[in-house]
């Protein structure tokens, strides 16, 4: 029902396209109407017939091209939705495939009504839709996956594309010059030309069908990490060809030149990224009174970084990666928690955008575009393309191997060449060719598009079921806990100390010196006040702390604490065991222990759900906000009471055991009323006044009382805390499913304001 | 004075290499590395190793430090330290950082795993006891912390604690409040630090180098 009425909506919206475009493609029904209303009054200066007051006018012109980029987003986003309501096909298929089938759809459409399709213009493709990508990639890219795997990537990057490049350039020129197929107007250079700018692996396609397969990700930063930086010696190929086929002839100083231009382009896109990044790492320094612009410095901080790049036609795509690294530490560490929200999402919703419409329109310029089909080039280009892969890749790991410490398996290096997909980058920079220099571009064109409509359609859909056939390691969803942390930086300190004892200036001292350095200098510029003294294990403790609370908020407490802060042991399990001292009062038997112990937790449970609920409806202070230091103040002084009421009583321990240990059941059995008339438990208890004999006791109890107090301070006081025992004991009593949804039901009610912070603390104080 | 000349002596080499595995070109230059390290003389002390400069700003140098002079590292059943330590056990300790082989089986894997993660727990686990008490925890979570001031020192209990109660639920799951848990033992901690690729993370690549490949490392 809901996918009927989908299409039917879509298939409106499409319909709309038709008749705007044939509107738009006829400006004389506009320009005629301005124009009569223009001729009017310079004909006749002074008298002019009145025409009736137009209610009522249809003027598309003036909002044409909005509009139809709207329509067009529009669109995209429509056909995102509509796949992931039709369950089946979206596990078959990758996304990538659908959209070009749209594309190639709606591109039929428009060519039936008679209207020329639109193509992907490069300027769009290269200043719209490509940048929100790669920004998104590069903000979020693992750095120290990346760094550990930098060798092995540059290698794949740098000479796997330059070998791809010459092989298809060289056996497709020894193709053309073959007799009967009427090639031998293509000549080397283009051939050349041609070779380079389809062998570079390209990161739209990767990430689109790749973040599918939830592969490991060794892997994915492998083949990811190649696309961006191939970019480099495309950009350079691609213009040292370009600029010399008309010529006719490379000469070694070009070629040497190229190699130049080569390190010009790439450290020179990287060190326009990095000014930038830091420039936006230095501008969120001050933003603290301005946090609702945050986002805006990191996004157009990135794009001038790609800009200024392409101004100087340096690798734009490495600015935009080299931009988004450097400044994601520092920006992190100063913005707040609800822009680091906003920039993450907004990041994610415009490379989702950018990438559907690249794909429809992929398929749309296919439709479009002027084709010249020739059974023996396209053939050979796409054998050649995976013919070069292939040996590249298993070449090349090779030679890896023999320097890296985690080989590569045979598996991985399949995974490598099978991922190695062509997108719309080729496809816009093939389009960007003069055809008067290159006569023979509609047939790259064509031959282009098929690879990509090759390697998109058949790898894409083949890779997830070879992925799980070949048994290759997915993606571990395990989060990382504090023990792993705690070890990772102890391992780094540890393997730096022995590289100094061996002498040997290695890998991880200069890693450790730049880790110092930045520590020292850098962050002190570039993190505002006390943050930037925070050492990296606290600053993930805080973080795993924070995103605790965010889950324990969400969940409405009632579902199980994640597995870091485990419900089942509490601090009392670990605390080494306090000397006894001598006993003049007689001890508690276990059982009535454990009956007070419920009792100040239920009150204490009580009283706090009590106090929440007063603020359900006033938000105080949100905890994820600026009042991190509060938030820390005020869980020291609950920390400095606990202390206090554990001091108060030796055997009487306020964290007390979760409902479902086996306390409760001893608790639940044990509990009839007149478990509680015992006089001697009064006397033997040195500071908590509880008189057990009436339930209905009114006599508040002096620790709850105290505790209490000093958590209401900005809330109201609660007077009188009556202690109804037995009530809860009785609800006890049920089993325990029963309890469960009573105790999310007084969770839900409760209030996720300052209070939150009481759960948060390591001792998990309520259950 | 002593046995090791300045020339390599084959045979005690090779008897060498056999014990820990690395190559003789590998075994001379951490030789050289001892000899300047312990001024020519036959054993390293303690106060030869703090002399080293880099050092100076390593949160955890006086554990590693101790881990060098310390008996379970290189002795089977070795218990407490020693003042002084002689190039062999020297060479043991560092064999610890070898990285794994490229062809080894299964449990030559796991025995490589084994031997690294006990290292790692010899150094926590400082009074021997064959567990990591909260204590020793918590003083491993300072050190790591130790130059970040006073801010560090609450956070680290704090940390240290919420590690450790991490451990016991994983370990040994739900607790009564009465019951005490003891420390990391050995194959808990193996457990915990599964995530991490031990065999791989904890090595040199200075040691690793094949003999094939020229060492161009020259030990100043």
């Amino acid at each position: 029902m809901e996918l009927k009425m989908f299409i039917l909506v879509l298939g409106l919206l499409v319909g709309s396209l038709m008749p705007l475009g044939g509107a738009a493609s006829s400006p004389d029904t506009g320009t005629g109407h301005g124009g009569s209303h223009g001729n009017k009054n310079p004909g006749n200066g002074t008298t002019y017939s009145k025409k009736p007051f137009p209610v009522l006018s249809f003027d598309y012109e003036h909002v044409r091209l909005p509009f139809e980029i709207s329509l067009w987003v529009l669109l995209a986003s429509l056909m995102k939705l509509g796949f992931h309501l039709i369950p089946r096909v979206s596990s078959i298929v990758p996304e990538s495939c659908l959209l070009i089938v749209v594309g190639l759809l709606v591109g039929g459409l428009i060519k039936m009504v008679g209207e020329d399709p639109p193509v992907l213009e490069s300027k769009i493709f290269f200043f719209y839709l490509l940048p929100p990508i790669i920004l998104d990639a590069g903000y979020f890219m693992p750095i120290r996956q990346f760094t550990e795997n930098l060798g092995t990537i540059l290698m794949f990057a740098v000479v796997g594309t330059l070998w791809n490049s010459f092989f298809v350039g060289g056996l497709l020129y020894g193709v053309c010059q073959l007799e009967g197929h009427k090639l031998a107007y293509v000549d080397l250079l283009s051939c050349l030309l041609f070779g380079s700018i389809i062998s570079a692996v390209d990161p739209v396609a990767v990430l689109a069908v790749f973040e599918e397969i939830h592969i490991n990700e060794l892997l994915h930063i492998l083949v990811f990490g190649e696309s961006l930086l191939n970019d480099a010696v495309t950009v350079v190929l691609y213009h040292l060809f370009e600029e010399y086929s008309s010529v006719g002839s490379i000469t070694f100083m070009d070629v040497f030149l190229g190699i130049v231009c080569f390190l010009v382009v790439s450290l020179g896109g990287i060190v326009v990224g990095a000014i930038y990044g830091i420039l936006a790492a230095f501008t969120s320094r001050f933003t603290s009174h301005t946090r609702v612009i945050e986002p805006l410095f990191v996004f157009v901080y990135s794009y001038m970084a790609y800009l200024s790049a392409e101004v100087f036609h340096l690798s734009g795509i490495m600015a935009l990666i080299a931009c988004g690294a450097v400044m994601r530490p520092y920006v992190e560490a100063n913005i707040s928690h609800k822009s680091h929200t906003t920039i993450k999402y907004f990041l994610k919703m415009w490379s989702s955008v950018s990438d559907t419409l690249i794909f429809i329109f992929l398929g749309v310029s296919t439709v479009a575009g002027p084709h010249q089909w020739n059974w023996t080039f396209v053939v050979a280009t796409v054998i050649f393309c995976l013919v070069a892969r292939v040996l590249g890749v298993v070449g090349l790991t090779f030679v890896i191997n023999k320097f890296r410490i985690v080989k590569l398996t045979s598996k991985d290096q399949f995974i490598i060449a099978y991922g190695g997909l062509r997108g719309a980058i080729a496809f816009s920079l093939v389009y960007l060719l003069n055809p008067k220099h290159f006569p023979m571009r509609n047939m790259f064109l064509t031959a282009i598009i098929t690879v990509i409509f090759f390697t998109v359609f058949v790898q894409g859909m083949t890779i997830r079921p070879l992925v799980d056939l070949l048994a290759v390691k997915k993606k571990q969803e395990t989060k990382r806990s504090i023990n792993e942390e705690i070890h990772t930086q102890f391992l780094d300190h540890l393997l730096t100390g022995i590289e100094d004892i061996c002498g040997h200036y290695g890998h991880h001292h200069w890693k450790d010196k730049l880790n110092r350095f930045n520590k020292k200098y850098v962050k002190k510029c570039l993190i505002a006040g006390e943050r930037s003294k925070e050492p990296q294990l606290i600053a993930f403790y805080h973080k795993m702390e924070m995103k605790q609370a965010i889950e324990l908020v969400e969940s409405g407490g009632g579902a199980k604490l994640p597995s870091a802060l485990p419900s089942t042991v509490s601090m009392q399990n670990i605390q080494p065991k306090k000397p006894s001292q001598d006993r003049a009062l007689p001890q508690l038997s276990k059982a009535r222990e454990e009956e007070i112990r419920k009792i100040l937790r239920t009150n204490l449970q009580r009283t706090r759900q009590r106090l929440r609920s007063y603020n359900r409806h006033t938000l105080i202070a949100d905890p994820y906000e600026d009042g991190w230091n509060e938030m820390l103040l005020k869980r020291k002084k609950m920390k400095e009471l606990e202390k206090k009421i554990s001091q108060m009583n030796n055997y009487l321990t306020v964290p007390a055991p979760p409902p479902d240990s086996p306390t409760i059941t001893r608790a639940r059995l044990a509990s009839d009323p007149q478990a509680w008339g015992l006089k001697s438990v009064t006397e033997s208890i040195p500071t908590i006044k509880v008189d057990l004999a009436s339930p209905q006791s009114p006599e508040s109890v002096n620790v709850v009382d105290e505790f209490s107090k000093k958590g209401s301070q900005p809330k109201e006081e609660e007077g009188g805390l009556t202690m109804k025992v037995p009530s809860p004991a009785k609800q006890r009593k049920d089993k325990t499913p029963d309890e469960e949804p009573q105790q999310r039901l007084m969770r839900c009610l409760s209030d996720p304001g300052p209070a939150a912070e009481e759960e948060d603390e390591d001792e998990p104080f309520l259950p | 004075m002593g046995s090791f000349q300045s020339l390599p002596d084959d045979h005690q080499y090779r008897t060498l290499s056999q014990k820990t595995g690395f190559s003789l070109e590998q075994i001379a230059i951490l030789h050289n590395r001892f000899k300047q390290l312990s001024q020519n003389e036959e054993t390293l002390r303690r106060d030869d190793l703090k002399t080293i400069q880099d050092l100076e700003s390593n949160p955890i140098r006086y554990q590693i430090i101790e881990a060098f002079f310390d008996r379970r590292n290189f002795q089977k059943d070795g218990v407490g330290s020693v003042e002084e330590i002689g190039f062999e056990e020297f060479l043991t300790v560092m064999s610890y950082f070898r990285a794994p082989a490229h062809r080894i089986t299964e449990e030559q894997k796991e025995e490589m795993r084994r031997a690294k993660l006990r290292f790692l727990f010899n150094m926590h686990d400082t009074d021997n006891d064959g567990t990591i008490t909260l204590e020793e925890y918590r003083h491993v979570v300072e050190e790591l912390l130790s130059r970040s001031g006073a801010l560090g020192r609450e956070t680290a209990k704090g940390i240290a604690d919420a590690a450790m109660l991490e451990v016991a639920s994983i370990s040994v799951g739900p607790m009564a409040p009465d019951e005490f848990y003891e420390g990391i033992t050995f194959e808990q901690f193996l457990k915990i630090l599964k995530g991490i690729e031990i065999e791989t993370r904890m090595h040199i690549r200075f040691l690793n180098m094949d003999t094939t490949v020229l060492c161009k490392q020259h030990c100043v």
